[in-house]
């Protein structure tokens, strides 16, 4: 039974997010005062033909290492989900 | 003798490739021949240009994918074996993504695309790329890229300058590294890049689009001439 995995990617806090300032701007222009920050990532979801779910997980980092996301500028955090 | 060979790698979504043709084919002494990326054959070249564009539509980050080409196993493993390599604006994010250089670019500080000319310096005068230029030369040399702000931790900055790892840094008219002058928001005004053995360089500015003095300027001209030097006498 395949797996889905649920990746998200996200810019490490040291990195200046200029999309999420674009974004902020707008809710702030748009009357939403107490809208403090907004910062913008990936969500990107993965189908692994796997059984096992510990052989589906190493898959799922082993992408998200490699080629998802970039370890220099972005953090990813991962959940699997058995397909039904 | 006959011409020596410069492999300008194609990627889908490539846009400067033949402008980089263009500039290469304006040596004399030097062939360019194009190379597909699902192509494995670097046919005989004796550097590699990875030139600008949008490589996969700049799909997941700019480079990501196009560092996994095909042909990308034979360049990895050509500048391991110290033949030069030269990444251009897509191409420098392309090195950065294979690992060949350390470090990232992110999207510009100010979050626009930037597509003006800019003044930088060569710092390091003395790699096989920036040979022909002198410590104050000012060279205008155009930008065009949304994502050439460039970013690595603490310890990798301290290293690339105690190597002498900054070929370019930009500059004021004057040569004068300022903030003012820094165009993306690069730290220490960073505009390109060698590895530790030199046989590498990535920069954001287009030499290729400096390469003539019709285009407004032929600063970048040095470069490939140090280069292609550089290659003649391999």
């Amino acid at each position: 039974m395949p797996y889905t995995a649920k990746i998200k990617v996200t810019l490490r806090q040291s990195i200046l997010d200029v999309q999420g300032k674009a974004v902020e701007h707008a809710l702030k222009n748009l009357g939403y005062g107490t809208v403090e920050s907004a910062r913008i990532g990936k969500y990107i979801e993965v189908t692994i033909n796997e059984e096992s779910r510990d052989t589906a997980e190493r898959i799922g980092r082993e992408i998200s290492e490699k080629l998802l996301s970039n370890p220099v500028m972005e953090n990813y955090s991962l959940e699997l989900e058995k397909v039904n | 003798m006959s011409d020596v060979t410069v492999g300008v790698v194609v990627f889908p979504g490539s846009n400067c490739d033949h402008d980089t043709e263009h500039a290469v084919a304006s040596f004399s002494g030097v062939k360019p021949v194009m190379l597909w990326h699902n192509d494995h054959d670097l046919q005989g070249a004796k550097a590699i240009i990875l030139p600008g564009g949008f490589s996969y539509g700049d799909y997941l980050r700019s480079g990501a994918i196009a560092r996994f080409s095909p042909i990308m196993k034979e360049v990895i493993e050509f500048a391991r074996k110290g033949y030069p390599v030269l990444g251009i604006c897509n191409g420098f994010q392309i090195l950065l993504e294979s690992g060949l250089l350390e470090g990232a670019l992110s999207r510009n500080r100010d979050k626009k695309f930037l597509c003006c000319r800019t003044t930088i310096k060569p710092v390091n005068c003395s790699t096989i790329f920036t040979s022909r230029y002198a410590p104050d030369n000012v060279l205008n040399i155009p930008i065009a890229h949304g994502e050439g702000n460039y970013f690595a931790p603490p310890e990798v900055l301290e290293s690339l300058e105690e190597h002498e790892q900054i070929a370019f840094r930009y500059c004021d008219a004057s040569g004068n590294v300022t903030p003012e002058a820094n165009p993306n928001g690069s730290l220490l005004n960073i505009a390109g890049i060698v590895n530790p053995q030199g046989n590498v360089l990535g920069l954001m500015p287009h030499p290729e689009r400096a390469s003539e003095k019709q285009l407004g300027s032929d600063d970048g001209r040095a470069l490939f001439d140090s280069l292609f030097t550089h290659i003649s006498g391999m």
